[in-house]
């Protein structure tokens, strides 16, 4: 835990300066070994000139800012050393700290450092590393929203709406013969929890699409062979002219490429095959594509619309039946053999791989089913990645149970057990697990007692 | 003198305490500063309401007597929360104030290992931080290896009315002037604390017209497992309710700066949960009234000492005598009421239960017990539920033998005690069942489905009341297998027989449990199925473990999380300087506190989730735990 760890802060390239940032206890001692002039008593919160050597050779000259545990980012020693840019004098700055000691920090460690000593809450935490992460100017927005304590503060308000609920409960059965205070009977538990239940859903579909907007949409494209998927991938990346990342072996591997939309990632996920077309590895792809129907927050259909549906075809529509879709009907120019009566359920485009139209109302198409010109006005005040969104449906689903034991008739004991939960897990959102807030909540709001 | 336990004190606390040494066979000597006063009941004359009743319940089933005591002197009971479902539900006596005690007295009396000895002790006799005795106020020294120090409100208690204030206890009693000097320099953190009690009036003098009835349940019910009622539920006396008025609301806020409170007279931390009125009439003063009940403190009217009182609940005050005549006769129905005990707030030296183990051991002085006010709680049940596993650990450290420590999800006791070891109290604590995370397991019901193996192989359960207790459990797993092995089928007769009752015909055979499963179906109804000649204690269990089934495994499955933490055991030695990056306030209450799990840390207001991780990441480094 208490190492020290060091890693370079801004952004590698051709910048004019770079900050090399340490934390740990022997942050100062490390900085202090290759500097000129002595760090260990200087002032904490200082700016410090001098130069960085390597034995007797003069690396660099820098500005180094000393901060001392605990008002400092991550509670521990900092210290930041302002290289001049250049990738070649930072390596060698942070290569020279390295052999005093310090660890190269994993990413997002120093903020790993800060949420474990208590200096951040967990959400704050999450935006940093989203603001961090964040791959447009959009999502870094976010981040920033995040970062102010926006979300916290909002999934705190609706927490605090069901602390009031609960605690009307538990006074009721603490304090069960005062008779003027107002019984939550069922019926006004069912009401509130009907309102609450239609915030959190908004929340969370906000939510979704704020996700979509810092991490992209998964983009499944999906068909038998030789129906024109690559060449509509293809399509796709020749019109952005931009950002094609082949991350093979990552976690990522299945992302083809990346295309910005609106300012919205599109992340197409592609299975193996699909530049080659019409070869034994294209037909396992397509029972890969199957399984990978889930994931994706988009799935693009491709048919040949000269051909009648086929069994495999019938199959992938059923698959995709729930999900968000699109049916692109590709080889317009030919003859059309599919009956739109099959895909009345479904978004239809037509194209030929041949035109730009096509491929323009496909991305009308994603565009208009994510709302993405909507989504850019928003106040980006919702939960920002995956373990916030997780949580809040979890306490979504605890509101369905309150209801479900509501329509049961079930007793008032079973059903605020629900509530419970759902204001537990509103708590671990933000990172707040206080045990006896409902307790205080009670006696701040009503009068009882002998 | 030479025993081998003491017990410091004889309210609720002390008698079980007592009780449970010297059932449990060990010579002990309970140190009252009134025989006649023991088991008394100071404040209000009922026992049980929600959360407490359990705690009777479980007091109860370990083999404590607050139980059968309190069923002898019951005059009303209720069962309270009926509508609110099983696991709130919860039992309410009306006690007769002389019967009760009276009852306890008899049964303490009746153990030939106890001695009881009317004097105060008013010093500890510690040696190399090893409790040795105690010294009685005319300097009789007295020996023991365990002494348990249940003094209620008699360190340095002080009686207040308005700007009076008296050194004692409610009737007049001595205080003991030297005892919480003497825990203070062994390093006990000392808290002052306070309470108060409403006016006693008249049982004649009040006009019933104008208040309303409360009445009993219309059926015999009882705290112990005994089952025996000694109360006729016919004949219930019933108290009544009135409400307070803004007249009586402007005469508090004239005389407000009077009370012994807001006039700046009392030092003590007063109850957040039992407020005074002039509490409720300031905090609340959009509130145009306030209820109160009526009620009687004895059976009969031939009672010397109660027969002719009525307590005011809900109308505590530390008012001078003055302001409270005027504050009694502007209630309605009371106008002409007769005040024959004044209010009075009593103010009291407890100390500060973080520095108790589990077992309600102190941290400082080996085989030093204490349980009930001292420790800052206040209620009867509270203080009998403590003195009884205070003096059973005691009993088991005479034994050498491990604690009895009950956890969070297996009783009420186990949620209060872990409460006032880990978060300590500023204000006298009182158990609510909101305090409990697994209050759906912690049911009026199953209290001795819970516990009575544990008082059982105590010691404090008799061979009879165990063998009735297994058959109780052997009955109720029999009646799940004839549920389980009894089929109905969508016979013509079946499904008018369900519509009769109000549930949904049958397509195809279920069990009778799968039947009993449905919200709107009972027991009861299932007897139309199956002849069940079973106890209703017996069918109760099954009822309510089947129909909430659902709910049931859901708390099990969360106490199972909790009880994972609670099993990840921090070294005794452990030196929270040595933990980096703790958060300050966190290594502050660690240090205090030291608590013996992961678990407990977790509840200590001030550490938070990050502090946990960290300190979950120094045990695994450090090979401290599996």
């Amino acid at each position: 835990m208490n190492d020290t760890i060091v890693a370079i802060s801004t952004a590698m390239g051709v910048g004019a300066i770079s900050i090399i940032r340490l934390s740990g206890e022997d942050s100062i001692k490390i900085a202090n070994s290759i500097f000129s002039n002595d760090l260990e008593n200087v002032n904490s919160h200082t700016i410090n000139y001098g130069y960085i050597k390597n034995n007797d050779e003069i690396i660099d000259e820098v500005l180094v800012s000393v901060m001392k545990s605990p008002r400092t980012y991550t509670t521990e020693d900092i210290v930041e050393i302002n290289c001049h840019g250049g990738i070649a004098t930072t390596n060698k700055v942070l290569e020279l700290l390295i052999k005093q000691g310090a660890r190269l920090a994993e990413p997002g460690e120093f903020t790993k450092r800060a949420f474990l000593n208590g200096r951040i809450d967990l959400a704050k935490s999450e935006a940093v590393m989203d603001l961090i992460e964040s791959k447009t100017e959009t999502s870094r927005k976010l981040a920033i929203a995040g970062l102010e304590g926006k979300t916290s503060k909002m999934i705190e308000n609706f927490r605090n709406d069901i602390k009031d609920l609960i605690s009307r409960v538990e006074v009721n059965i603490d304090y069960p013969e005062y008779y003027d205070i107002e019984v939550m009977t069922i019926d006004k538990i069912k009401d509130k929890v009907k309102e609450l239940k239609e915030t959190l859903e908004i929340i969370i579909k906000e939510s979704k699409n704020t996700k979509i907007l810092k991490q992209g949409i998964d983009t499944l494209i999906i068909g038998r062979p030789n129906v024109g998927k690559s060449s509509i991938l293809n399509k796709f990346l020749d019109e952005e002219k931009a950002i094609v990342t082949d991350i093979a072996g990552t976690t990522r591997d299945i992302v083809e490429g990346e295309v910005l939309l609106n300012n919205i990632p599109l992340n197409i996920i592609d299975t193996a095959g699909i530049r080659t077309t019409e070869d034994i590895v294209e037909q396992k792809g397509v029972e890969k594509s199957i399984s990978l129907i889930d994931k994706a927050d988009l799935v693009i259909v491709v048919l040949n619309s000269n051909e009648n549906l086929t069994g495999e075809d019938k199959e992938i529509l059923e698959k995709t039946k729930d999900k968000t879709t699109i049916v692109v009907l590709n080889k317009n120019d030919l003859e059309q053999k599919i009956s739109k009566e099959d895909l009345k359920d479904y978004n239809v485009v037509s194209t030929n791989t041949n035109s730009n139209e096509g491929i323009n109302s496909l991305k009308e198409k994603i565009i208009e089913l994510f709302n993405l010109e909507q989504i850019e006005s928003k106040d980006y005040n919702y939960l920002t990645n995956i373990r916030q969104i997780t949580k809040a449906e979890q306490a979504l689903e605890k509101l369905n149970d309150v209801e479900k034991g509501i329509n049961n008739d079930l007793p008032i004991d079973m059903i605020e057990i629900d509530l419970r939960d759902c204001f537990d897990l509103l708590g671990e959102i933000i990172g707040k697990t206080y045990s006896d807030e409902i307790i205080d909540h009670l006696f701040e709001k009503f009068c009882v007692g002998k | 003198m030479k025993y081998e336990a003491i017990v410091v004190g004889g309210g609720h606390a002390g008698c079980e305490a007592s009780l449970a040494l010297a059932r449990k066979g060990h010579k002990t000597l309970l140190v009252t500063g009134s025989i006649n006063n023991i088991a008394d009941m100071p404040c209000n004359p009922s026992i049980g309401g929600p959360a407490k009743g359990i705690v009777v319940r479980e007091i109860d089933a370990l083999g404590g007597e607050m139980g059968r005591c309190a069923d002898k002197g019951a005059i009303q009971v209720k069962m309270l929360n009926t509508k609110k479902g099983p696991a709130v539900q919860a039992l309410r006596a009306q006690e007769d104030k002389t019967v009760y005690p009276k009852e306890m007295l008899k049964t303490l009396q009746k153990e030939d290992n106890l001695n009881i000895k009317e004097s105060l002790a008013e010093h500890l006799i510690v040696e190399d931080n090893k409790i040795k005795g105690v010294i009685l106020e005319d300097g009789t020294r007295v020996e023991a290896d365990v002494v348990v120090l249940t003094t209620g409100t008699y360190l340095k208690g002080m009686i207040l009315v308005g700007d009076k204030k008296t050194p004692g206890g409610p009737h007049g009693e001595k205080d003991s002037k030297f005892l919480s000097t003497d825990l203070k320099e062994l390093g006990f953190n000392i808290l002052r604390l306070k309470t108060g009690t409403p006016p006693r009036v008249d049982i004649d003098s009040i006009d019933y017209e104008k208040t309303s009835i409360e009445p009993g349940d219309d059926k015999e019910l009882t705290f112990s497992f005994d089952n025996k009622a000694y109360y006729d539920y016919k004949n219930q006396i019933p108290c009544h309710l009135i409400y307070t008025n803004k007249t009586t609301h402007d005469i508090i806020n004239e005389h407000l700066k009077e009370s012994s409170m807001y006039g700046g007279y009392a030092e003590g931390v007063g109850p957040r949960y039992c407020p005074s009125i002039e509490d409720k009439v300031v905090r609340f003063s959009d509130k145009e009234r306030h209820q109160l009940f009526l009620e009687p403190e004895a059976a009969t009217n031939d009672d010397p000492e109660y027969g002719n009182t009525i307590y005011i609940q809900g109308f505590s005050t530390s008012m001078p005598e003055y302001v409270q005549e005027k504050m009694v006769h502007s209630l309605q129905g009371l106008e002409n009421a007769k005040i024959l005990k004044y209010a009075y707030a009593i103010e009291y030296d407890a100390i500060d239960s973080r520095q108790l183990k589990q077992s309600l051991e102190t941290k400082l002085v080996e085989g030093l017990f204490t349980a009930g006010q001292i420790n800052g709680t206040s209620g009867y049940e509270e203080a009998a539920g403590q003195g009884l596993i205070a003096g059973i650990n005691a009993a088991l450290k005479l034994e050498n033998k491990e604690p009895l420590i009950l956890k969070r999800n297996e009783a009420y006791l186990g949620v209060l005690i872990d409460d006032l070891v880990t978060k300590g109290v500023k204000d006298p604590y009182r158990l609510l069942t909101s305090r409990a995370e697994y209050r759906l397991l912690l049911r009026h019901d199953n209290a001795d489905i819970r516990l009575r193996d544990y008082g059982y192989k105590i010691g404090l359960i008799d061979e009879e009341k165990n063998k009735q207790f297994q058959k109780k459990k052997e009955d109720i797993e029999e009646v799940y297998k004839i549920l389980k092995e009894t089929r109905i089928t969508p016979k013509k007769e079946t499904n008018e027989k369900l519509e009769k009752i109000g549930t949904t015909p049958l397509k195809d055979g279920i069990s009778l449990y799968e039947l009993l499963k449905r919200p709107e179906i009972s027991i009861e109804n299932i007897k139309e199925f199956i002849e069940l000649d079973y106890n209703y204690d017996v069918l109760e269990q099954v009822e309510i473990n089947t129909r909430y089934e659902g709910y049931i495994k859901k708390a099990l499955k969360e106490a199972e999380k909790m009880l994972n933490l609670e099993n990840k055991l921090i070294p005794e030695n452990i030196n929270y300087e040595d933990i980096p990056n703790i958060a300050s306030e966190a290594r502050q209450k660690l240090s205090e506190i030291r608590p013996t799990s992961l678990g407990q840390a977790s509840r200590i207001s001030g550490v938070n989730p990050a502090d946990i991780s960290i300190l979950m990441v120094y045990l695994r480094k450090n090979g401290k735990y599996e």
